[in-house]
């Protein structure tokens, strides 16, 4: 058991743990997160997605060990981020992908769409227009029991515009 | 387009992007006559006759209701539209209407909610009591205002003298949280559909605004004060149902570098209880159990051959007229064997539970379907009275059927009992693919006959199955020594007449269930959504399509030859109009590596009509197979929402898909084997089809479900449109690419 101090959300914490313990016991037991969330821990789904040093990765495989000194964001950190990236005065309620994925009734179940909303918003930082192409190599590594794959590829795109509306209005 | 059931173009209408067609038919077919699935009893749970109305909802002096219906959210819109409807019979907004949290000390047992059946089943007592609500509370307001209650209007809940609009009063001034004191005597007036106005509308869903915040409590975020963390320790897959696994020795020393472990161990059923959840994920995977493990499975590539061979239970579930002497004079005849795979609920999230065991009561927060009949095997397993035990429900995610949710539960229990302490239990991903209660495999040995002009005259149908009643959840099969009791076999609901052949009118039909034992070396088998309809109709809409070959008819052409009823018309209009269907006979000749088709297909679970057509890209070279695009229409009578039934016909499109090209679950003779998502594979991002979804309602029409009913046609238009690419019909699902070469070599 050692202590670390680790960066989640723009916040520090110091949280106890073994070195080995996956960040997303750290996220969801310690910090009681609620975005990053189990589904495999094989890194296969994208259930547990977070933001480390603005890339998604994996926090079921990712020991608390190898994110000292890093930055994690989660899903609840998501609009606060945005915002920081745009330099907004203020943060939005809701990351523009949330909004659009409510605007589109996207999800059925909905535990998926952490992945979903946390890959979606690392790609909408990266490419501002990404095409449907675009979209399906950059999250194929995220799965959806429930089928809702069509409407997240229009959410995103639905995103992908607000935020081009956002950045030509500043 | 030619347009035989007089649906128009213009009957489409673009809404948020996809298609609502509108019926404004006569009442036609009655439901009795409708109602050709033999699944009826499972879905109609107990009525709200003589009930208790203050059971079902209450009033508060802030003007909104509380419902305390026995239906939940499971992901697929069912909260939504039962609430619709009790605003909408209450005469409320829907912002004034909640739902109580399914929870055994306060909902109304209303059965299971399985097989779509919510609306269907479900609604009709909801609709009662609130009906009852309204009659009351008008009553009380006439009493109050003074005046007659043909005089009143209602809106948001204030009911208003029509003469003098502004004398009013409130429904929560009327009740506000006290008792109404009145059964439900099933005679208030319901409103008209023609009058409704929340009801049949694109409402959003209610639960999506805090998933996609981050707030949404699933069961997996359930956190009691005091609690523990557990997994079970379980040989790796499940084996032969009932088949003796014994446990040879478990080395404790072999976590000891674990600190704070608790090994719990009840007869063959073992767990680990930590305070830390990584302690217990560790604990789980490295505590030495030396299992003794029967070889009693087929293992998958016998599996089919093994059922076949077996000694069955049979029963005709239909018979009509003389199939032999039909078939024997026929212009026209073709037989064909297909074989399906088990396969898995894969819930994207393995099931979770939270329990507080007392010495004399309980309290579990699980994911059931099942309220009620969970609360009493949880009772058997702590040997404690029902009374005792208090179930919970909190959403998980989609489950489609029977998987580990009442397992986990049940060990969840029995670790807290065996710790004195709350314990929180999740699955693995490997318990779950591998400990699951399997969708049934499937054998089908279907012959079928047409005559000259294109008219089934015979159709044979033969299925082998064990199906679902083989199914003990593990936790008591290990902790109790729990056997299957008695098997019925065979259940009449398992080789589902709908499905096999019951779209169209043939005067010769016999359909042969074939009981397997499931005690003879299967896996587990339960309801996986649709229950073996994709089995059926991979089979028996595939030979169907062979007859239209035989006869040189378009596939469409053939079909409606042999349907009469408008809607089963009606939905394969909806896929022709959208898919702009080009008539022509299927499986033309096609040069290139890289070939399409374009399939159609009719299906159901239990009386909504599905239809669908997809379109497919097969490499001949590769074996690979592209499904491009897939339009699925569902009539499922009056759509309470029909957003909600957009989204379940893109799920079930995505979902065939998937079904159809990848899903199996692979064993060897010991065990499952196919553990993870790289073993057991769904399709993804870039597999996915296009998807149109048409929702074809019929306000005319009582409610049926719209969770399952669309994806039998979507599987078998699938098939068909390999036949129409290559002109080589697939009788083996799925279709991976060496079973697609294996098939296009043999020709």
């Amino acid at each position: 058991m050692a202590r670390y101090t680790i960066s989640v959300n723009n916040r520090s914490a110091d949280v106890d743990a073994t070195e080995d313990t996956p960040l997303l016991y750290v996220l969801a037991n310690t910090l009681g997160l609620k975005g990053p969330r189990f589904g495999c821990g094989l890194a296969q789904c994208g259930s547990c997605s977070v933001l480390i040093d603005g890339v998604e990765s994996r926090a079921c495989v990712t020991p608390i060990s190898d994110v000292r000194g890093k930055s994690i964001v989660t899903l609840e950190g998501l609009a606060a981020q945005y915002a920081r990236d745009k330099k907004l005065a203020q943060a939005p309620d809701l990351h523009p992908l949330q909004q659009a994925f409510i605007d589109e009734q996207a999800p059925q179940c909905g535990y998926c769409y952490n992945g979903m909303i946390v890959k979606g918003a690392e790609l909408l930082s990266r490419n501002a227009d990404p095409g449907e192409a675009d979209i399906k190599r950059e999250m194929n590594g995220h799965l959806c029991r429930c089928g809702t794959y069509p409407r997240i590829i229009k959410a995103v795109q639905r995103a992908a515009r607000a935020i081009r509306a956002t950045a030509n209005k500043g | 387009m030619t347009d035989q059931a007089g649906l128009s173009r213009r009957a489409f209408l673009a809404v948020g992007g996809a298609m609502v067609v509108h019926f404004g038919l006569p009442a036609g077919l009655s439901q009795a006559q409708i109602r050709t699935g033999n699944f009826v009893p499972y879905i109609i749970g107990p009525t709200a006759l003589n009930t208790e109305l203050d059971s079902w909802l209450a009033i508060h002096p802030n003007n909104t209701a509380t419902l305390y219906f026995g239906r939940a959210e499971y992901g697929q819109g069912t909260l939504t539209g039962m609430l619709q409807i009790a605003a909408e019979e209450l005469d409320l907004e829907m912002t004034q209407v909640s739902a109580a949290n399914l929870d055994t000390t306060v909902t109304r047992n209303q059965g299971n909610q399985v097989s779509s059946s919510s609306i269907e089943g479900a609604a009709p007592s909801l609709r009662a009591a609130a009906a009852e609500a309204r009659q009351a509370l008008l009553k009380m307001a006439s009493a109050r205002l003074n005046v007659p209650e043909d005089g009143l209007r209602v809106s948001a809940g204030v009911v208003t003298v029509a003469a003098r609009p502004g004398s009013s009063v409130t429904y929560g001034e009327l009740i506000g949280d006290k008792r109404f004191s009145l059964k439900v005597t099933g005679t208030a007036p319901e409103k008209p559909a023609a009058s409704y106005r929340v009801v049949g509308t694109r409402v959003p869903r209610i639960d999506i605004p805090a998933k996609m915040r981050g707030t949404y409590e699933y069961i997996q975020h359930v956190r009691v004060p005091g609690m523990l963390h557990a997994r079970v320790v379980r040989p790796s897959g499940q084996g032969a149902l009932a088949a003796a696994l014994k446990i040879k020795s478990i080395d404790e020393s072999s976590i000891s570098q674990i600190p704070g472990v608790q090994i719990v161990r009840k007869d063959r059923f073992i767990g680990v209880v930590a305070a830390d959840e990584w302690s217990a994920v560790k604990a789980a995977s490295q505590l030495k159990v030396d299992w003794e493990r029967p070889r009693a499975l087929s293992g998958n590539e016998r599996l089919h051959e093994r059922m076949r061979a077996s000694k069955t239970a049979d029963k005709n579930m239909v018979d009509v007229g003389d199939v032999e002497a039909a078939v024997t004079k026929a212009a026209h005849t073709v037989s064909a064997s297909f074989k399906s795979p088990y396969e898995s609920h894969a819930p994207f999230a393995p099931n979770c539970a939270v329990a507080d065991v007392r010495a004399d009561s309980a309290d579990v927060y699980c994911s059931t379907q099942r309220l009620f009949s969970l609360r009493a095997a949880i009772a058997r397993v702590l040997k404690m009275q029902p009374e005792q035990v208090r179930v919970r429900y909190v959403e998980s995610s989609g489950t489609f059927g029977h998987s580990g949710y009442d397992d986990v539960a049940e060990a969840a229990a029995i670790l807290s009992q065996a710790v004195g302490k709350p314990v929180r239990l999740q699955f693995s991903r490997s318990d779950e693919l591998g400990w699951d209660n399997y969708g049934p495999a499937h054998l089908a040995e279907v012959r079928a006959a047409a005559d000259a002009d294109g008219r089934v005259v015979g159709f044979e149908y033969h299925g082998w199955q064990h199906g679902w009643n083989f199914v003990v959840e593990p936790t008591e099969e290990l902790a109790l020594d729990a056997k299957i009791a008695v098997p019925i076999l065979p259940d009449p609901a398992q080789v589902n007449k709908a499905t096999a052949g019951g779209v169209y009118n043939i005067p010769n039909r016999r359909v042969t269930s074939h009981g397997v034992n499931g005690l003879e070396g299967y896996l587990k088998g339960s309801f996986l959504r649709s229950p073996l309809d994709v089995s059926i109709s991979f089979a028996s809409e595939q030979i169907i399509d062979e007859l239209a070959h035989r006869t040189k008819l378009d596939p469409v052409e053939f079909r409606r030859r042999n349907i009469s009823d408008q809607r089963w018309n009606g939905v394969m209009d909806a896929v022709l109009t959208a898919s702009k269907w080009r008539p022509r006979v299927a499986g033309e000749r096609k040069s290139g590596d890289v070939v399409t088709g374009t399939g159609i297909a009719l299906g159901t679970h239990f009386v909504s009509y599905g239809a669908a057509i997809a379109e497919i890209e097969v490499n001949r070279k590769t074996g690979q197979i592209r499904v491009l695009q897939i339009y699925g229409a569902l009539d499922p009578g009056l759509v309470v929402n029909p957003l909600s039934v957009e989204q379940q016909i893109e799920g079930q499109l995505i979902q065939a898909t998937s079904r159809m090209l990848h899903e199996e679950v692979r064993f060897d003779e010991t065990s499952v084997t196919s553990l993870d998502w790289a073993s057991y594979p769904i399709l993804r991002f870039e597999e996915m089809p296009a998807v149109t979804p048409i929702v074809v309602s019929r306000p005319d029409q009582v409610s049926t479900g719209a969770g399952e009913e669309v994806l039998a046609a979507a599987g078998a238009a699938i098939a068909n449109a390999f036949f129409d690419a290559t002109g080589i019909r697939m009788r083996e699902r799925p279709f991976r690419p060496e079973r697609v070469l294996a098939a296009l070599k043999a020709g």
